[in-house]
């Protein structure tokens, strides 16, 4: 257990007690929950998706011309492809990749670039300050897209390399997150007190200040899993991301492209996919937001 | 005094910054696996042409004196030549830079004009029915991506309804006016061919929009949130008791305050529309910089991925610096602040 300083070691009825207040905070807003079921939802879909799909076959190479390019129907509730593949199962399995997209690129940015945050917010003033914020000034400077498009390209196109490019663009705002709290938090009192008793500096920033940033943190995540899954899905689209036969969403909406107009259902429902868990992230991060701006009244 | 030291503080930063991007793009161009030379020739060029390429990009030397010739190159505005049109990179970018140029501005005053507007009425109506209306729209236009956009528009508006061109800059049958800007509504204008003018304008619409909607829902929930934070404050409060009218308040009182937060945002959502040009121009056939970066990505063309990325960084710094210079107009807390601070 970290102690934190606004908030000093509680026994667990307590923590229950927290635990059962925060949750009436968060499920006062109905959006809050209607985007913690989608994104519960998804995640179910994502985990059992060789189970709760209808064709589970159909997730990778796979064809079938007797049934190919058909529209909505019973069998096939959101059509199928121009080689016969279930839309609605490809969609599932499309889900795991957007996922795997957003836990792996937050899990890659999000411990240096907190990291890098608190040691420039600490050392304010000092060239250490100077030469990290420098540096998120110039990775910030660039649209990330178009960054991360242009690194994936020189490297080979696939999932993997996406998720390096997009990583090595995302981490400078953590920094900036963190850098803009840790320097109001090095000025409070417990700080000064733990500096006082020769507290090292490993342990002021990772146990003093750190513990105080967790909630915007976690707030950032959550609307973070939303912009990563949309700029995966991106690249997807453009040919950089996930690679055919493997479903990604933005590849099966690129794949269906050219059979606009007649074969609409191709490109529609993953499209319509994206937006759904794009949306499903965010409205779980804004009711995040408040519930932690509600905690700090 | 104190807003040009600001200024002064300002671009010395962007130059600054400049200088780390072209270093970032030259350690991109670098780490491709493969020899860089190769990549520039193509693949079935004889070995006495790579190794005369490799002399010419200097590739034997160290890496820092290589950024320095390469540099040294790109600030006279010469990035090599491209390997997909065999023309110098600099030259396609003067070609189809202005494509995009014109479409991002398009769906730049979109976004602005846009998002203020229904940031203002969502305000003025705050919590009716209007209101969450615009929200729930702002909200499904900020989780929706651009291409996303793009494909759905160019289905319903270009393809079922067939009321919008789905391609190009022009219709066939239009001739375009004489080059002066590159921007073809300018031109036309300037040339006073009206046809040409409505005819571009028509096509920008629909990849303009597409392009619009992430930031002008965007501002449009900043505006509202801004507005109505302000409204409760003291200062109004003392307007409406010394019976000014409201739409006097709104205007002169409560707009210039709240636009501060929008017109800072403003920059990035401009960075968003222009890297989201790359997809939403290759979806409308737009023959803009950004499709061509896009397919120079898609062959893996270095010099001109290079030069497209460098030069949307330039117009993303100068973009960036404009909107400070309005911020700092609109809010004399920033203007004077470096002043303060000496």
């Amino acid at each position: 257990m970290t102690v934190q300083a606004k908030n000093p070691a509680l026994p667990k009825s307590k923590i229950v007690e927290n635990l059962g207040r925060n949750w009436y905070k968060f499920s006062r807003n109905p959006m809050s929950i209607i985007g913690l079921c989608t994104v519960l939802l998804v995640l179910l879909l994502a985990v059992f998706a060789p189970l709760v799909a209808p064709y589970p076959q159909h997730a990778g190479k796979f064809v079938d011309f007797a049934n190919a390019s058909r529209p909505p129907c019973k069998e096939y509730l959101f059509g199928t492809d121009v080689i016969g593949r279930d839309i609605l199962s490809r969609i599932f399995f499309g889900f795991r990749f957007s996922l795997a997209m957003g836990v792996v690129v937050l899990s890659l940015v999000v411990p240096p670039g907190v990291t890098l945050g608190l040691i420039a917010g600490y050392n304010q003033g000092t060239w250490i300050e100077t030469v990290i914020m420098r540096i998120t000034d110039i990775f910030v400077s660039v649209p990330s897209l178009i960054l991360a498009l242009a690194i994936t390209s020189v490297l080979t196109p696939n999932l993997t390399n996406s998720m390096i490019a997009v990583s090595l663009m995302w981490w400078p705002w953590y920094t900036r997150l963190v850098y803009g709290l840790g320097t109001t938090l090095r000025n409070e009192f417990f700080v000064s007190a733990a500096e006082a008793i020769g507290a090292s500096k490993v342990h002021i920033i990772f146990r003093e200040i750190l513990p105080n940033c967790f909630s915007p943190i976690f707030t950032k995540m959550s609307l973070d899993m939303a912009w990563v899954i949309l700029i995966g899905s991106t690249l997807s689209f453009a040919g950089l991301g996930v690679q055919p036969p493997r479903p990604g969403l933005g590849t099966m909406v690129a794949g269906g492209r050219i059979y606009l107009p007649e074969q609409w259902w191709i490109s529609v429902f993953p499209a319509l996919a994206i937006v759904v868990v794009v949306l499903g992230f965010n409205l779980l991060g804004d009711g995040l937001r408040d519930m932690f701006a509600a905690e700090e009244v | 005094m104190g807003f040009i030291t600001f200024l002064v503080r300002r671009i010395l930063h962007s130059i600054f910054v400049l200088l780390g991007l072209s270093i970032v793009i030259f350690i991109i161009s670098r780490i491709m696996p493969g020899n860089p030379a190769r990549m520039a020739v193509g693949p079935r060029a004889p070995q006495y042409v790579i190794d005369e390429m490799s002399r010419l990009m200097h590739l034997h030397e160290p890496l820092h004196v290589q950024y320095y010739y390469w540099l040294r190159d790109a600030l006279h505005g010469d990035f090599g030549t491209s390997l997909v049109t065999r023309r110098a990179v600099a030259d396609d970018m003067k070609e189809f830079f202005p494509a995009t140029l014109e479409l991002t501005l398009f769906a730049g005053v979109i976004m602005a004009g846009g998002g203020i507007f229904i940031g203002i009425l969502s305000a003025q109506h705050k919590d009716k029915w209007i209101d969450n209306v615009l929200r729930l729209v702002s909200y499904l236009g900020v989780v929706t991506p651009s291409f996303i956009f793009a494909i759905f528009f160019l289905l319903l508006f270009g393809m079922a309804l067939e009321w919008m061109p789905t391609m190009s800059r022009l219709s066939p049958g239009v001739s375009p006016p004489r080059t002066i800007t590159g921007l073809i509504t300018v031109d036309s204008l300037l040339a006073g061919n009206l046809t040409a003018f409505l005819d571009a304008l028509w096509h920008l619409i629909l990849p303009g929009i597409a392009l619009a909607m992430g930031g002008l829902a965007q501002e449009s929930r900043i505006t509202r949130s801004s507005m109505s934070d302000n409204l409760t404050k003291d200062y109004i409060a003392s307007a409406r008791s010394l019976g000014i009218p409201e739409r006097v308040i709104m205007r002169r009182f409560l707009l210039k305050p709240s636009l501060i937060p929008t017109v800072s945002i403003l920059g990035l959502d401009f960075a968003g529309t222009m890297a989201n040009a790359f997809l939403v121009e290759f979806i409308f056939n737009w023959p803009g910089s950004s499709s061509y970066g896009y397919s120079a990505m898609l062959r893996k063309d270095l010099n001109a991925i290079a030069g497209v990325v460098l030069t949307m960084g330039v117009v993303f710094i100068v973009v960036n610096v404009l909107v400070d210079i309005v911020v700092g107009l609109l809010d004399p807390r920033i203007r004077l602040a470096p002043q303060r601070g000496e």
